[in-house]
């Protein structure tokens, strides 16, 4: 009997054996494949365990993290959703996160290895580091004016600091709250499928996702391009230019908006926005060096990131001079971003250099000590200094004397550029009402702030009447703003 | 297998004839501090890891833990002074542990506390095992009841069909508010039958029969009456549909037999049945079909995108924990949902404690089979070793069964962790286990002579 209580006791002594190489197959061998695996809801748990950082505007926070009680603990909450949304995007428990907080996640989450106090520290502790914040370039008042100025009406705002590329403000309209996308329940479900099914399409950011044609702003390019060329030489000689001017190679012939272009100088034509005289300037440019100025001022870059992706503006490449002409008045398949217009003024405004633009001022770590601060960005020159101050010239004389008049202030030298475009089947869409512009004040050593607007369904016949009329004082606000902010 | 027994922490010295082996009272005592010392540390784990503070009730814990437990020290010193050192305390540290994860998943589910009613559970087994030690004097007393225990055994088992089913099994009766699960103590009865039956027939068992080529086959004589309680057994517990428990009775039938007789031919007839069980449970029962299918493919249901069944929620669980686990207090294994405080109680344990905290429990069990092994090994009269094996394999095998299905080692069958899962009747029964082994174990080491006949 006591030889078969041994062999039973080998049995029992293999059961715990087999148990125990079990849990080491489970805990040791298998373990990373479970913890990956997508059904495994610990992740999420410890993601949503803590409040997030936030982001700042301004010295303050514009978001905030609310305290559920649920599995995933912490939501998401924005003091001023639909202000702010173009920036921050969202961060939701079901639909993931975009702009900022898609950026910036590693940051906020306090999944970045930069937050823990040690390298490798927090893989021996499992702990998990406190979300650091996020500082932005954003000048609230700027931002406030720029949301006021669109109200609601389709289109967006970008504004820069010429100087170093910081982001001002950033608006798209219609906006949207983020907040009810935060949590994971029916109702963040239902306000998804709202978001989604509105024609307007108020979570696509216009500022920075979307390219619209530039029109008549983009003459600001094909004036230095002239001008770095060597094709005009003096503001005020005549361009021998008719009107109408036949496409190169077609029987389509451009004409005018407004009366005195034929042979007008690039000063009067610019003033008056004449497309005759931008579009031949544009042909005897040539495609090589107005592809070469407009790849410097930023268009057809598809890695601008700030640091969210911005889409690629464009300045097509192989064109016949027809389609050239066409272009260099910012039609055929010349699309930029408002971000991108808002360069092209802010390299007028700072000397022919154009700022990669940069929304991250800062991040910082949980008590408020900055952990990474954004460095100094890469520089382009887009254009020769002198060209540059003749064209700071021409904008200041578009807001003076010309169409762009809504945006002039008073104490402040304040240059610009109005546009319409337009667009659709045979033109047939409603042009939509473009102005870039710059401002410095009167005792500013320099241009302080450089914006671009687009408004979508402007109110207006063709002409520039409409980018001055809807586009230009919502700039105005914006660089008041900025302006009188110190 | 050598004289170091399964797991050896002690080694026997071999004794000259018929002296009893050292009490060991004082080392029993001192384990049995550590223990509770070890419950309340896990208790304020808990307490700490989850609001920063000591939990409320630390001191009043430690203190109802620590006068059970010495209340039952006192018993053993009182009436069974040799018994052998380890078993108490081992069920003190497992049921104290129990509580603490109870405890802690409690904290998860405010509106469905466990831990109180536990306590009360622990402090009622802890009473059986005192009045088992104090009122049993000698284990053979137990052989008188041979019948009455198969009897009360069967009564038991039907009992729950008169009453409505819970969860799709019905095993438990409700008597007052307090669900009771009969089963569980089904298995010291039937324990303690085929014990007593086994060693008054295994010569005949043993002996007679016919051979088929090098298996000896028992004769249906003897055969009869215990295949007979083992097939109502099983068919009461298919109609409750508590697999779990029959394959218990299953295997704890095979293992005595075996141990009783010697032959191989009983384990053969033993895996035929089981064979003809499987296949007959596997047709009749589409649920066990599920079990299998889930056990071969956990993740199955995660690709079909309906979310992690019970299974794979464990298996996360277990991976979380890693190899030094969470923390006490910071793991999400509520994410099992039903059934986590009881039978995947060993989830929370591998997520929080690691594979160390996992390997150290499953060594305590181990440990325990062992005592009732070796207490077995020591004993020269049949019944006691029958009844000592026997008790030690339904620990050893009631482990198996849950910790590898929670596991996946084995498919699923839902069955109390002994001692650590939540359920009354559970705690109780495993009180008795070890107060069986403590009474047989306190006459195996008085009447010690080396190890029993070969």
């Amino acid at each position: 009997m006591t030889r078969h209580i041994r062999h039973a006791g080998v049995f029992c002594a293999l059961l715990l054996v087999a148990l125990l190489l079990n849990a080491a197959r489970v805990q040791v061998v298998q373990a990373p494949a479970y913890d990956g695996n997508p059904a495994n809801r610990r992740p999420e748990i410890f993601r949503y365990g803590q409040p997030r950082g936030d982001i700042l505007v301004g010295g303050r926070p514009v978001t905030g993290s609310k305290d559920t009680r649920e599995h995933l603990r912490y939501e998401r909450t924005y003091t001023d959703g639909p202000l702010y949304a173009p920036v921050t995007g969202f961060a939701s428990q079901l639909y993931g996160t975009t702009l900022l907080e898609k950026a910036e996640d590693g940051i906020l989450s306090g999944t970045d290895p930069m937050l823990a106090p040690f390298p490798l520290w927090n893989d021996f502790t499992r702990a998990r580091s406190r979300g650091g914040d996020v500082v932005t370039t954003l000048d609230p008042a700027a931002q406030r004016a720029a949301y006021q100025g669109l109200a609601g009406r389709k289109g967006a705002v970008a504004a820069l600091e010429p100087s170093t590329g910081r982001i001002l403000a950033l608006v798209s309209a219609p906006s949207y709250d983020p907040r009810p996308l935060s949590g994971n329940g029916a109702a963040a479900a239902r306000a998804w499928r709202r978001l989604n099914a509105d024609r307007d399409r108020p979570m696509l950011n216009r500022a920075v996702r979307q390219t619209y044609p530039p029109g008549s702003t983009f003459k600001v390019v094909t004036a230095a391009a002239a001008l770095d060329s060597g094709v005009v030489r003096d503001l005020d000689e005549p361009t021998d230019s008719p009107d109408p001017y036949t496409l190169p190679g077609t029987r389509a012939r451009l004409t005018n908006a407004s009366r005195g272009c034929r042979d007008a100088s690039l000063r009067e034509a610019f003033i008056l926005s004449c497309n005759t005289v931008f579009a031949k300037l544009g042909v005897e440019v040539g495609v090589p060096d107005m592809t070469a100025t407009a790849h410097a001022f930023g268009f057809d870059n598809p890695a601008l990131r700030v640091p969210f992706p911005v889409a690629r503006s464009t300045f097509g490449t192989s064109l016949d001079r027809a389609q050239l002409a066409l272009s260099s008045i910012g039609q055929y398949n010349t699309r930029a971003t408002p971000l991108q217009m808002a360069m092209v003024a802010a390299a007028v405004a700072n000397g022919g250099q154009v700022r990669e633009p940069y929304l991250v001022e800062r991040t910082t770590r949980p008590g408020g000590s900055t952990l990474a601060a954004a460095g100094p960005r890469a520089v382009r020159q887009a254009m020769y200094p002198s060209t540059a101050v003749r064209l700071r010239a021409l904008m200041r004389e578009v807001v003076e004397d010309g169409t762009g008049y809504r945006a002039a202030i008073r104490g402040a030298k304040v240059g610009g550029k109005t546009g319409t475009a337009q667009h659709g089947l045979g033109n047939s869409g409603t042009p939509y009402a473009w102005f870039v512009s710059w401002a410095q004040g009167d005792r500013d050593p320099a241009p302080r702030v450089a914006v671009a607007v687009v408004v979508e369904d402007a109110e207006a016949d063709r002409g520039d009447i409409s980018g001055g009329g809807d586009a230009a004082p919502i700039a105005r606000a914006v660089m008041k703003a900025v302006l009188t902010s110190r | 297998m050598s004289k170091a027994g399964i797991i050896a922490v002690t080694a026997d010295p071999p004794a000259p004839a018929v002296r009893p082996l050292p009490r060991r009272r004082g080392i029993e005592l001192a384990l049995i501090i550590l223990a509770v010392l070890l419950s309340v540390y896990g208790y304020c784990a808990v307490g700490l890891a989850q609001h920063n503070t000591l939990p409320p009730g630390a001191a009043g814990y430690g203190a109802g833990l620590g006068v059970l437990a010495l209340l039952a020290h006192l018993a053993v010193r009182l009436r069974a002074p040799h018994a052998d050192p380890l078993l108490l305390p081992i069920g003190v540290l497992l049921n104290g542990l129990g509580l603490v994860l109870i405890y802690r998943l409690d904290l998860e589910t405010p509106g469905d506390r466990a831990a109180p009613a536990q306590l009360i559970w622990s402090t009622l087994g802890v009473a059986l095992f005192m009045l088992v030690v104090l009122l049993l004097r000698d284990h053979r007393v137990l052989q008188r009841y041979t019948y009455v225990c198969v009897v009360a055994a069967l009564v038991l088992l039907t009992l729950p069909i008169l009453f409505p089913a819970v969860n799709g099994a019905r095993i438990w009766i409700r008597i007052a508010g307090f669900s009771i699960q009969p089963g569980e103590f089904t298995k010291v009865l039937l324990a303690v039958f085929f014990a007593a039956y086994l060693a008054a027939n295994r010569n005949a068992l043993a002996y007679t029969g016919r051979r088929i080529w090098k298996l000896q086959l028992p004769t249906g004589r003897v055969l009869g009456p215990i295949v007979t309680v083992w097939l109502v057994s099983v068919g009461v517990l298919v109609l409750e549909r508590d697999l779990g428990t029959s394959l218990l009775f299953f295997g704890l039938f095979v293992v005595l037999l075996y141990v009783a007789t010697g032959r191989t031919g009983w384990i053969a007839v033993g895996l035929l049945l089981a064979a003809l069980g499987a296949v007959a449970v596997g047709r009749l029962e589409p649920h066990v079909h599920s079990r299998i299918a889930t056990w071969l493919h956990p993740f199955a249901s995660i690709e079909a995108g309906e979310g992690p069944n019970q299974i794979a929620q464990s298996l996360f669980a277990f991976a979380e924990g890693g190899v030094l686990g969470t923390g006490l207090g910071l793991g999400h294994s509520i994410l099992i949902g039903f059934a986590v405080k009881s039978d995947f109680i060993l989830a929370t344990a591998g997520e929080e404690l690691g594979l160390a905290g996992l390997s150290a429990i499953f060594l305590l069990y181990g440990l325990l089979v062992e005592r009732g092994y070796r207490t077995g090994l020591a004993l020269r009269e049949p019944f006691g070793r029958l009844l000592a094996v026997g008790l030690a394999s339904l620990v050893a095998l009631q482990v198996f069964v849950i910790a590898g299905g929670v596991t996946g080692l084995i498919p699923l069958t839902g069955m109390a962790m002994p001692f650590l899962a939540q359920g009354g009747s559970s705690v109780v029964t495993n009180w008795a286990i070890v107060a069986l082994l403590v009474r047989v174990s306190d006459s195996a080491r008085r009447q010690y002579d080396g190890p029993g006949p070969r």
